[in-house]
């Protein structure tokens, strides 16, 4: 029986149970003094019998699809011949692979060997008694529970307490998986990380001046032996995060402060919507803009002054994320300037000064803290920023102080490292979490510090 | 304002108060209203070289893009051989023996190898295909002349578009001089025609980019968007549920809104490492299969929606809740009954957006090798597939001036899917939503 199939008569069944628990429900009440008698609403019987019959099936079923490779695998290797057995566990595995591309009907590697083929027949038989048990189990646990819970319902049955109770446990179990999420970051990437440190110690990533991640694969290759020095990378994300910064803050704080102080309703609801739109283009298309038209725009205009201008310069990356970051430095400086209160505007006013002046020397300080946390929360979201850099940045890592020259970042050393064929055991594959580790802290840090600073802020004008 | 120190100074009244303060604020006042308007004027600045980044995106995009919904066609008279067809098999025949076979009669003075090979690469290897499916549907044509239109060669294609400038050096372009007098006599006869690109919206991937489609790609996004929606939208209402409605005010509750508020400003590539880390290389779950990346997905977009259901349940005002408790309702009742429906278009709109946002996500993709180059377009969810804004990155990256041309035109299927949805969500938020 497939898997799909087995699921609609789960599914049919718990429907099932759930008029069964509310007609048992209503009969009940019938004999007494009318519906009055139930403990709760009839629809809370039905479910109550409907959770019965579905929740214990669905638990083994959801059991048996994680654990069926592990017990399948097992079993057929069992009954492999035993030259195969005895063979080290890499060449186990690629026996095993042609296996079960022969058993999904896949091209296989060369040719089939009889005991493969065996093996493979073996491992279909086994499949289909074990998806057999599965459906007699999984079905007769979702008839027996459905009955169950016919029989335990009485008119004093608390069904509605016992409904909200299950369902406020979904409710917590759901609230937990942002501390799964976060758990799992912090661990998958820990664990790799700390595998790439036994390697490489952690002095000469963080501190190192070389970065050439390319290690040879057989030893007599031509190729370096690989440097993880990560300061070039550190220092190129800084170069470009730096650049995008003074494209955006300057350029976002004054649109912000003149959609909120100067212009009027009419030109405001066109301006900032369209300026949001800006904040809603995906970056992939940023970095096609970049590629296509800033980068090649900048290198003639550096032709023209005489200068030399690489054609993947940190400036046309730098720029292009700088207009990517606008929106998101105006909206949240409109917001903290709008928090200021009016009152303080008026203060400024009245003593004579300009709307200038007021917004220089009043509105703008009151709205630094707000300001800053936008600010900061923008740098953290330029350093994570990936594909304009990966479309528009360099691969090579130079240590340069010139935004006409190529430098590359950490994410853009991410993406280069971990696309394509990667072996979970090099230092190459590993210094991509090791990167990615150092992201994560960065941002984090970047992050707790900005929402600590706007929150504090927002708490002294409420 | 016309109050120049001259003009005070005439003035009685003012002589007898301090001449010498309100001299100095009306000397200064010139050059004070001057930096105002300098002020005013930097921020319309601003606002215009911001809004200008936005219209000159958009005009490169469009220009590069437009063309590629317009494919140039070639007029061949095809004369279905018996001698090409395989009477058993029509469907294996030699279908490109049979386009060559076309070319060269129609061109009876090519004779050299290589000439010929130069007339054969005017078309598409897709016409073989076509042929074959003409076979395929129609046997009967077999020893039948038929005029048909078949895509011509990218570098045909860009010539015709004019892409490609005829006055630069021969060995300077992608077309040589000889083949340019085939193209030109083909123009002079009428017999290249410029048509719809049907192709680029019902085929997958292909090396050759007057083949190549988003079809594929489309699919696979659509694949991935589903899983996102499916498991990114229960479980962030129920989150967002359980903070507002029902849980205490503790520490535990504290970390997890904290966490939170973290998770919605992690790098997207960061979501792609956890994929890696967890779902391909600790599950064993497919490489390149919607499935990871819907699951990936969903973890980014998780924290958009619950922010944004939260807000939602906030802005419902508390009598509501009142008066359900009030006439005896359970708090789950009430919420269930009462709160939820009133909040839902609110949560439903932060879907949409967070849904939006996924649409356009391409980094964490490439991290679990959604990046592939995949011709077949997927049908479930553990087939290898690749996404819309993937797609556009690996034809960025391709060295045709075709794919030019072909990337800004998925940009712009891209780019008007996030203006549907994303006006969808202001749709509901203006239909559905109340203010209280």
């Amino acid at each position: 029986m497939s898997t799909s199939l087995l699921i609609i008569i789960l599914l049919s069944l718990t429907a099932f149970a759930y008029q069964l628990g509310r007609s048992r429900a209503l009969s009940l009440s019938r004999g007494g003094d009318g519906i009055k008698a139930l403990h709760s609403r009839p629809v809370y019987y039905g479910v109550l019998t409907a959770l019965w019959c579905g929740l214990p099936a669905l638990f083994i079923f959801l059991a048996w699809q994680i654990c069926e490779p592990v017990i399948m695998t097992k079993m057929v290797v069992a009954q492999l011949p035993n030259e195969i057995k005895i063979l080290p566990e890499s060449r186990l595995n690629l026996v095993l692979n042609d296996i079960r591309n022969l058993v999904s009907g896949n091209i296989v590697s060369g040719e089939i060997k009889p005991e493969i083929e065996e093996a493979a027949n073996h491992y279909r038989q086994l499949q289909a008694t074990g998806n057999t048990a599965l459906a007699i189990v999984v079905l007769s646990f979702a008839l027996i529970g459905a009955l169950i819970a016919r029989q335990r319902i009485t008119p004093l049955l608390r069904a509605r307490n016992l409904v909200e109770k299950l369902f406020t446990i979904f409710l917590i179990a759901c609230a937990s998986f942002a501390i799964f999420t976060t758990i799992g970051i912090v661990l998958s990437v820990l664990f790799e990380a700390i595998r790439f440190f036994k390697v490489i110690p952690i002095t000469d990533f963080l501190f190192g001046l070389d970065w050439s991640p390319q290690m040879s694969i057989r030893s007599d290759q031509v190729g370096s032996s690989g440097a993880f020095g990560a300061i070039p990378v550190f220092a190129g994300t800084a170069m470009i995060s730096g650049i995008a910064m003074l494209v955006a803050v300057p350029l976002g704080l004054m649109s912000a402060i003149y959609l909120s102080e100067y212009a009027n309703k009419g030109f405001r609801a066109v301006a900032k919507p369209l300026l949001e739109i800006l904040a809603g283009i995906p970056t992939v298309v940023y970095g096609f803009f970049a590629a296509l038209t800033v980068a090649p725009f900048i290198r003639e205009l550096g032709v023209t002054f005489g200068l030399d201008v690489s054609s993947e310069s940190a400036l046309a990356a730098g720029l292009v994320m700088g207009i990517m970051i606008i929106p998101f430095v105006s909206s949240l400086s409109d917001d903290v300037i709008n928090a200021v209160p009016q009152a303080m505007r008026d203060g400024a006013l009245a003593l004579g000064a300009t709307k200038s002046e007021t917004i220089k020397q009043v509105v703008i300080p009151a709205a630094l803290p707000g300001i800053v946390g936008g600010v900061l929360l923008a740098i953290s979201r330029a350093i994570g920023e990936t594909m304009i850099v990966v479309m528009a940045a360099g691969l090579a890592a130079n240590l340069t102080a010139n935004p006409l020259q190529a430098v590359t970042t950490v994410t853009v050393q991410i993406v280069t490292l971990l696309v394509g064929d990667q072996e979970f055991n090099s230092p190459k594959t590993l210094a991509a979490f090791a990167l990615g580790l150092v992201l994560f802290i960065v941002t984090l840090i970047l992050n707790i510090i900005a929402l600590y600073v706007v929150r504090k802020y927002r708490e002294q004008y409420e | 304002m016309n109050n120049n120190p001259e003009h005070k100074r005439q003035s009685p009244g003012v002589e007898i108060q301090s001449p010498k303060a309100i001299d100095i604020v009306n000397r200064g006042l010139a050059k004070r209203y001057g930096s105002e308007l300098r002020f005013k004027i930097y921020g319309l600045i601003a606002v215009v070289i911001s809004l200008s980044f936005l219209l000159l995106l958009f005009i490169t995009i469009f220009s590069n893009g437009y063309s590629a919904f317009f494919q140039t066609h070639v007029k061949l008279e095809v004369f279905f051989d018996p001698a090409y067809i395989d009477k058993d098999d029509p469907a294996n025949s030699n279908f490109p023996g049979l386009v060559k076979k076309t070319l060269s009669n129609e061109f009876q003075d090519v004779r050299k190898r290589r000439e010929k090979k130069e007339l054969y690469s005017l078309i598409s290897s897709g016409a073989a295909f076509q042929l074959q499916k003409m076979i395929q549907e129609q046997p009967d044509l077999v020893g039948r002349t038929i005029e048909i239109q078949v895509p011509a060669d990218d570098d045909v294609d860009m010539l015709i578009k004019g892409y490609i400038a005829r006055d630069v050096p021969e060995s300077d372009r992608r077309i040589n001089d000889r083949q340019l007098t085939w193209i030109d006599k083909w123009a002079q006869d009428g017999k290249i025609t410029k048509r719809f690109n049907s192709a680029f919206f019902t085929s997958g991937d292909s090396r050759e980019p007057e083949l190549a489609g988003i079809l594929g790609a489309l699919v696979g996004s659509i694949l991935t968007l589903t899983l996102t929606l499916l498991l990114s939208f229960p479980v962030g209402v129920a989150v967002a549920v359980y903070l507002e409605e029902f849980a205490p005010k503790n520490r535990w509750i504290d970390i997890v809104e904290v966490n939170i508020n973290n998770l919605a400003a992690v790098p997207s590539i960061v979501f792609g490492l956890l994929g890696l880390a967890v779902f391909i290389n600790f599950f064993h779950m497919p490489r390149s299969a919607p499935l990871v990346g819907g699951l990936v997905l969903t973890l980014m977009t998780l924290p958009v929606i619950i922010i944004a259901s939260r807000a939602s349940l906030q802005s419902v005002p508390p009598s509501i809740r009142e008066a359900a408790l009030g006439v005896g309702a359970s708090k789950m009742q009430t919420v269930l009954h009462h709160v939820l429906p009133l909040s839902l278009p609110g949560m439903l709109t932060g879907t949409i957006i967070g849904i939006a946002r996924a649409l356009g996500e391409t980094a964490p993709l490439l991290m679990i090798g959604m990046v592939a180059f995949i011709v077949d377009i997927p049908s479930s969810f553990t087939d290898p597939a690749t996404a819309l804004p993937v797609q556009i990155f690996l034809w960025a990256d391709s060295p045709e001036r075709a794919f030019v041309e072909r990337t800004s035109a998925a940009i712009i299927v891209l780019l008007i899917l996030l203006i549907v949805i994303n006006s969808l969500a202001v749709f509901l938020r203006n239909r559905f939503e109340r203010r209280w």
